[in-house]
């Protein structure tokens, strides 16, 4: 291990200078991703209702993708199922048919290769309404009232299980704010806003990140499931001066613990969403979008070049 | 142990307990809180009309995804998914007969988009669906008020099977009444026949089975149908019948009490 270089606060400092004075094109390009995650929430749900209501097809009688984030068809062809709500209603007692088993291994693989809660930051239509009671909570400044542990998250997802078992319903789908949003923008409203409004001011005036950061099963499942990622946000300990700014902006921020990052050279907690709001914000790039086994190389790299550095 | 606390224990294993004990009142109280709002959900209506294949009613609400596939895929776009704040259990599909019955598609597209399992592959003929059951308000009937109606008949796509006419003659200057009856053996419950009861509140309506049919005990044996196998069933019972001797206690026995004019 070598030792790190001797960044000091006036380093620090003047990252975060120079993160304050970017040219507005710079700003701009900064906020690339949160822009390509929203294309994404919108472009789901758009593909969704414009199969459902303007019968939309990829060629005659090939629809686009039929369903709702639960289950659907993609160009008649791929199943995808949830895979936390095809894992509750196996719970039920309910063999399920095998194009749910299939979409549901699909989905599962896909999240099990780039990053479970990627779903969370580029899938999840209540992300965008947690994301505007985040922007704008910040804006107000709004003090918490009380702080609960993130680790709750993973106790509901339990608790979703046993409850399943229990009732033989399954325990999420029933309640969920996220099948809610889903269903009733694809298929018609209901009070399932209410729910959303709630969620809303919940996350704005109770408690940051309350929602997506703390309660939500499904991003506890996905949390689980996002470990094995290969896409991840690849750490520079030689560049980053601890300025702390990524943190400020991180809604999962117990995921870029500097400590460990410097260990592992990678953001490597399944929390993280891979949202890419500290990607852009990192005044030093330190911080980047890469895949694990590139990670790991770049970082034996840059570390020689360091010592390569230090010791001439 | 040097110190001990309350209950004689050591303060930290006490604490631990005490967390414990708080966890799992947590846990419980708030498990057994989603439990009940869960079952109320599922269980508050039972008069839903399900898509062809649908499972019965309890397996139905623990396999139903609530994707929606089914209601893309439906051909007359007649199903709906119940939104949140509804009388169905949230997010699944139904149909209302009276403003969109089921046009009973022969290759059955919504059961076949079901990626669960909840509309069930075994149906493999649509006449072999059972969504409800047609039930008849003999009172508004129009038929049954001696008009010459029948349109729930010559609408029915089953004509003859599910539903049939019975006419009951009468006097000379009347025509005969025609009176719709609805048979459950072939009654898919498509709900055409709602849709199409000229009356102003439908007189003729689907319900699910188990709101509407009857069952006969096992024991009834109909011996003027061909089809009721004879019996030995009127063989006299082992023990002896109801004696006449006095019970005691001094009263006549049952019978003779009655045979006797005791009333």
């Amino acid at each position: 291990m070598s030792t790190l270089p001797p960044f000091t606060k006036a380093d620090a400092l003047a990252s975060v200078e120079k993160l304050h004075h970017r040219s507005p094109g710079a700003k701009l390009w900064s906020w690339r991703y949160i822009i390509l995650r929203r294309i994404s929430q919108f472009g789901i749900l758009l593909m969704f209702f414009g199969t459902a209501h303007w019968g939309w097809q990829v060629a005659k009688d090939v629809p686009l993708l039929i369903g709702n984030l639960s289950a659907s068809k993609f160009i008649g062809l791929i199943p995808l199922t949830d895979p936390f709500a095809a894992l509750q209603i196996f719970l039920t007692g309910h063999a399920l048919q095998s194009e749910s088993l299939i979409g549901a291994a699909v989905v599962l693989g896909f999240y099990l290769l780039i990053g479970g809660r990627m779903f969370c930051a580029w899938a999840c239509p209540v992300n965008m309404v947690t994301d505007a009671a985040g922007w704008l909570r910040d804006k107000l400044g709004i003090q918490p009232i009380f702080h609960l542990p993130r680790t709750l998250r993973y106790f509901i997802l339990a608790a979703t299980l046993v409850i399943t078992v229990i009732s033989g319903l399954a325990a999420f789908e029933w309640v969920s704010p996220i099948g809610m949003a889903h269903r009733e923008i694809i298929f018609g409203l209901g009070m399932g806003f209410t729910a959303l409004l709630a969620i809303f001011l919940f996350d704005l005036l109770i408690l940051k990140n309350g929602w997506c950061g703390h309660l939500c099963p499904l991003g506890g499942f996905y949390s689980l499931v996002g470990k094995s990622a290969q896409l991840r946000v690849r750490f520079d300990k030689n560049t980053c001066t601890h300025c702390g700014e990524c943190a400020k902006v991180c809604p999962e921020p117990q995921v870029l613990n500097l400590k460990k990052l410097e260990e592992s050279g990678y953001v490597f907690s399944g929390e993280c969403s891979n949202c890419g709001r500290c990607t852009p914000i990192c005044p030093e790039g330190s911080l980047k979008f890469d895949f694990k086994p590139l990670i790991r190389s770049h970082n034996m790299h840059a570390d020689a070049i360091a010592v390569q550095r230090r010791t001439r | 142990m040097a110190e001990k606390g309350p209950g004689g224990l050591d303060p930290k294993r006490r604490d631990f307990l005490v967390k414990m004990a708080q966890g799992a009142a947590l846990a419980g109280t708030g498990g057994l809180l989603w439990d009940y709002i869960l079952r109320s959900e599922a269980r508050a209506a039972p008069f839903a009309l399900r898509p062809p294949g649908a499972l019965a009613e309890d397996d139905f609400n623990a396999a139903c995804i609530k994707c929606g596939q089914c209601v893309v895929d439906c051909p007359p776009k007649i199903l709906k998914l119940e939104p949140a704040g509804g009388a169905l259990p949230i997010g699944t599909p139904f149909y209302e007969a009276r403003t969109g019955p089921c046009t009973m598609c022969p290759d059955i597209p919504c059961m076949k988009a079901c990626p669960t399992g909840a509309l069930s592959p075994n149906l493999k003929k649509i006449e072999d669906a059972r969504m409800g059951l047609a039930v008849i308000d003999i009172e508004n009937c129009l038929s049954y008020k001696g008009l010459r109606c029948e349109i729930c008949h010559r609408e029915c796509p089953l004509k003859g099977k599910a539903i049939t006419l019975e006419t009951h003659p009468r006097q000379t200057s009347k025509h005969a009444m025609f009176i719709p009856l609805v048979h459950s053996d072939a009654c898919t419950g498509c709900g055409i026949c709602e849709k199409a009861c000229p009356t102003d509140i439908a007189a003729i309506r689907i319900l699910p089975h188990k709101l509407v049919q009857g069952k006969i005990g096992e024991h009834y044996r109909l011996g003027w149908t061909f089809d009721t196998e004879v019996t030995q069933d009127f063989k006299q019972a082992p023990q002896a019948a109801p004696s006449s001797t006095p019970e005691p206690g001094g009263k006549p026995g049952g019978l003779d009490y009655l045979n006797e004019g005791g009333l």
